[in-house]
């Protein structure tokens, strides 16, 4: 298969591409704009397509790329209103814009190669129809095209990682600093809005989401840094895109859903497998704790009432279980525990702390 | 406290956690009934979460809640609740009578709609706490206080023997903190039982008569007189946490 | 408009437009719970997401019934809810990130499974492609018998348990501490939610039948503060946008159902929040300028009165540039506005200002206002 390589390094720049400037967005809480964006984007081409004509002009990502900055603009204009909350704002402008697009395409555009389906599907395998010759070597120009994309998301992402990082963990800081949060945030809209016309003809709009979210959410399970975030993202898509690729061609279907796929099975893999977020670690994590954090409370319940009147009644070991709320096999296994480890001793049935039992209830009360 | 009184609200050992983190250590309080009864606490004390756990809106790690003798399930209908103010979008689409009225609902039962007698009810209600004027204004064109009026004359209208209320001092004026105060005390002459989440330690002596001195475990627990004193309260701000129990008492913490 | 007259004599043509305007209805009705639930976009996730249900129900059942593929569309819907919660729930991740992964990976799942089924020789190809982007026209009888029944059990729950879903979309907590069953409810509302979605998917398409759930029920929102017409309201601009665009895209060649809908509910709504008699943009605007009008005439009023105060002639006529001394620039619109109301008149030979007499009542008036009754 000699078409192989181009393919799958398309795949794979393109899941870059998104992956880097996707980190960006899941950390700002804007994970739905590119939802946005990928749809309304496709305004942007048709128009310019009508314009010129022209399916390879660069006029194509430019207007992409400007009804993209329309759409937030658009959310934006909305919010000031004070008519409608951020969701609704988001649900109504897109599908508008995404509608009009594709009324326009059937009407007009519908007889040469940009159709609803290709809008929402993409054809990685397709990606040779169209090809340009740059240093003596034939290539798809989808390929070059998303690897220019993934060129720039790294020099943005490179040139402003500072003022990004500031602007990500403290918006008043960031201002205060002189850097402006609205520059930063047009320049990220416009990349994600060229980005999504980039990775159009690969993966189309929806699936493009998939890419822009699924690793940098998988990635924020892995990571305790912005850089490390990065990294786990790309990783992460890429390993998508070149699993989903070969899942395409086993399944005989659509790449860009199978990428799709891989990516909510890595995001998935993540979920559950993640050392400390993940859902296995922290299921494991309570389940050795729930004995241990329950001899805590049983240590604190008995320093509260220790020494006190009440402390036959509290402090009994047949009232343990009422007191707590606990069934009585675990009570017994709490205080059978708490007693190994030399948290408890047992006087006339009562029960009471000994010096190291007291020092752990003392420094869980005061670190609450 | 007495003992052959049954309590109005028995808090018995509750301990709640958000993850890892305990916010509510081991709390055990006792409320007699008919008391007026402050909660107070530095922020991050758990004053609101001992109040969702008493309701049973969350669920303890370890304890148990009695009302008047009986589990919180069982009495529901006993209960009042006024939310804090903030908790609520109000720009729903609602009149003030009409949220007066939800405080009806689930002694209406499924499927029966408030009628003529809840209308009243809650003309009623609202007239206690002065807002007949805005019955039929939008909620999101009152004031703060009015608001806060609103969730009152909501829980007046529920009609219960026991009211919980988390913080309806916020962002209030002082007309309206009068207001409620000369309710909330009404309530008390008329032997009901209120558990208030308060902040102001200024007014404690003058609008309450008992307190529960509250940081992550309950500090103490009794009349304000003998409650608030200046040791307990420097115990219970003193720091970010508690004290540990009577017998380390004076040690300090960070 | 020969295309309206074989609108409404054409019998199909009439039983899809009835499908759409319940299914519009629905939508509108049950997206206004969303829309105050800040639920506007788990529509969004919820519609893609039900897209692999149904071609897993296709390829199960082998059917094209459907009550099958709504009812496939439903269980795979409903789970796209489940995992958004339980992401936001277990991890660090913001709801925002949940909804874009639930709704690209099901939708990516979905459109694999569809480009398999329709390589299948069983499936009718246009079929199942038009969960996309919804095709009016493809609907049968058998199609709108399902979106009836199962938009009226919708509309039906929401009537029953009216009072119920009111209080736990405003108020959850103390829906809660009264013993209502607040989980259970706020489950079945979704629910309901995820139902008025689906039963649209075949004729507005996954990709856009979220829109049809907020721009309706965000332009009721503007007209009125009372739930139940909001939710009126909401339904009635989904049914109108859903005849409206079902008609067009049937009776014109080359025009998709869906994304017409979606352009009639957005035009309604871009109008509503214009012109909605108070909340509106527009009689807002207003409002603000009659009010600044009146606040200035008062100021005008004011320093009128305080010219001829002390002056036994309190018709004496001044020179207008006075006013603006005192601080009254954009007097001359406002002097223009009294003259009309015939409060002050100009001088014929120098264009001096005074009071009329019916300005000075007014002047009087104006001051005993300001300083009240005594």
């Amino acid at each position: 298969m000699n078409l192989d390589l181009p393919i799958l390094l398309t795949a794979v720049a393109v899941a870059l591409g998104c992956s880097i400037i996707g980190t960006l967005l899941v950390l700002r809480r804007m994970s739905l704009i590119s939802d946005a964006i990928s749809h309304s984007v496709l305004l942007g081409i048709v128009l310019a397509f009508l314009a010129t004509r022209d399916l390879a002009s660069p006029w194509l990502l430019i207007g992409a790329a400007m009804v993209g900055v329309l759409t937030v603009m658009l959310i934006q204009l909305l919010l000031t209103t004070r008519r409608l909350k951020e969701d609704s704002a988001i649900g109504l402008v897109f599908p508008l814009l995404f509608s009009i697009g594709v009324i326009l395409i059937t009407r007009m555009a519908g007889d040469v190669h940009l159709d609803t389906d290709a809008v929402l599907l993409g054809e990685l395998g397709f990606v040779w129809m169209d090809q340009t010759s740059v240093l003596g070597l034939d290539l798809p120009r989808s390929f070059i095209v998303s690897f220019c994309m993934l060129l720039a998301n790294l020099l943005f992402v490179g040139l402003c990682y500072k003022e990004l990082k500031i602007s990500i963990f403290d918006a008043g800081l960031a201002a205060s600093l002189g850097f402006s949060p609205l520059l930063l945030h047009y320049m990220l809209v416009s990349l994600v809005s060229l980005t999504a016309v980039a990775s159009f003809d690969a993966v189309g709009s929806i699936l493009m989401v998939a890419l822009m979210i699924a690793p940098p959410a998988g990635a924020r399970l892995l990571s305790n840094s912005l850089a490390q975030m990065l990294g786990w993202s790309m990783l992460l898509g890429s390993l998508s895109a070149v699993a989903g690729y070969y899942l395409a061609i086993m399944l005989d279907s659509t790449i860009g859903g199978c990428i799709a796929m891989c990516c909510g099975l890595a995001f998935l893999l993540c979920w559950l497998l993640a050392p400390e977020r993940g859902l296995l670690a922290a299921w494991l994590r309570s389940a050795r704790q729930r004995v241990l954090f329950a001899a805590q409370m049983l240590a604190v319940h008995i320093a509260n009432h220790e020494g006190r009147p009440e402390e036959g009644v509290e402090c009994h070991v047949a009232n343990i279980a009422e007191h707590m709320h606990w069934q009585q096999q675990f009570a017994d296994d709490v205080i059978g525990y708490a007693r190994r480890q030399q948290m408890l001793r047992e006087q006339d049935s009562i029960l009471r702390l000994t010096e190291e039992g007291r020092g752990i209830a003392e420094k869980l009360m005061l670190h609450g | 406290m007495s003992r052959h009184v049954i309590p109005a609200i028995k808090v018995e050992d509750i301990t709640v956690a958000y993850r890892e983190t305990p916010v509510l250590w081991d709390v055990d309080v006792e409320v007699p009934p008919g008391v007026l009864m402050a909660v107070v606490g530095p922020n991050g004390a758990g004053k609101t979460t001992l109040l969702k756990s008493i309701l049973g809106l969350i669920r303890p790690a370890a304890g148990r809640v009695f009302i008047n003798g009986k589990p919180v399930n069982r009495q529901r209908r006993l209960i009042g609740y006024v939310p804090q103010r903030s908790s609520v979008d109000w720009d729903f689409p609602t009149t003030a009578l009409d949220v007066v009225m939800m405080g009806r609902y689930a002694e209406l039962g499924w499927f029966r709609r408030p009628g003529k007698k809840e209308r009243e009810l809650a003309m009623q209600a609202l007239e206690r706490v002065g807002m007949t004027d805005f019955a039929n204004r939008q909620i999101s064109q009152l004031s703060g206080g009015q608001q806060q009026r609103v969730f009152l004359a909501r829980a007046l209208v529920q009609d219960s023997e026991i009211y919980f209320l988390d913080e309806p001092f916020a962002g209030v004026d002082v007309t309206t903190e009068k207001a409620i105060v000369a309710i909330l005390k009404e309530l008390r002459e008329r032997g009901r039982t209120l558990l208030v989440v308060h902040h102001d330690l200024s007014t404690l002596a003058e609008y309450f008569d008992w307190v529960l001195l509250l940081n992550v475990r309950a500090i103490a627990a009794g009349p304000v007189v003998t409650t608030a004193t200046p040791e307990l309260l420097a115990r219970t701000y003193g720091g970010r946490s508690a004290y540990l129990g009577g017998n380390q008492a004076g040690e300090k913490v960070q | 408009m020969d295309w309206l007259a074989t609108l409404f004599s054409d019998y199909t043509v009439r039983i899809v437009m009835l499908g759409c305007a319940l299914l519009g209805f629905t939508a509108g009705a049950l997206g206004v719970f969303a829309l105050l639930r800040r639920q506007s976009l788990l529509g969004d996730a919820i519609s893609h997401a039900a897209l692999p249900g149904v071609a897993i129900a296709f390829l199960l059942t082998g059917s094209r019934d459907p009550l099958v593929l709504v009812l496939g569309a439903l269980v795979s819907g409903w789970i796209g809810t489940l995992v958004v919660s339980a992401i936001t729930r277990s991890t660090r991740l913001r709801e925002d990130s949940a909804l874009g992964i639930v709704l690209s990976v099901f939708f990516g799942i979905g459109l694999v499974m569809l480009v398999i089924v329709n390589k299948l020789p069983t499936a009718g190809k246009a079929g199942l492609s038009t969960f996309l982007f919804g095709n009016a026209s493809t609907m049968l009888a058998s199609d709108v018998r399902t979106i009836c029944i199962l938009g009226l059990a919708c509309l039906l729950c929401l009537f029953l348990f009216w009072k119920e879903f009111k209080l736990i979309s405003f108020d959850p907590q103390f829906a809660a501490s009264t013993g209502l069953p607040e989980r259970l409810l706020d489950t079945s509302l979704t629910t309901l939610i995820v139902l008025a979605i689906v039963i649209g998917l075949q004729a507005v398409g996954v990709v856009l039948m979220s829109a049809l759930v907020v721009a309706p029920a965000a332009a009721a929102r503007q007209f009125s503060d009372r739930l139940f017409v909001v939710v009126m309201l909401g339904g009635l601009f989904g049914a109108l946008s859903g005849v409206a665009g079902a008609g067009m895209s049937a009776s014109i060649e080359k025009l998709p159902t869906g994304p017409v809908i979606v352009v009639f509910a957005s035009i309604i709504t871009v109008l509503a929040i214009l012109l909605a008699p108070h909340r509106g943009l527009l009689p807002e605007y207003l409002r603000q300028l009659a009010s600044r009008r009146r606040i200035e005439t008062q100021r005008v009023l004011q320093a009128l009165y305080r010219l001829v105060e002390t002056d036994p002639d309190p018709y004496r006529a001044h020179d207008a540039n006075v006013l603006q001394v005192v601080g009254l620039r954009s007097a001359r619109h406002t002097i223009a506005a009294m003259q009309d109301l015939g409060w002050v008149e100009r001088t014929e030979d120098r264009g001096w200002i005074r009071l009329t007499q019916a300005g000075w009542l007014e002047v009087q008036r104006s001051v005993q206002q300001r300083e009240g009754p005594h």
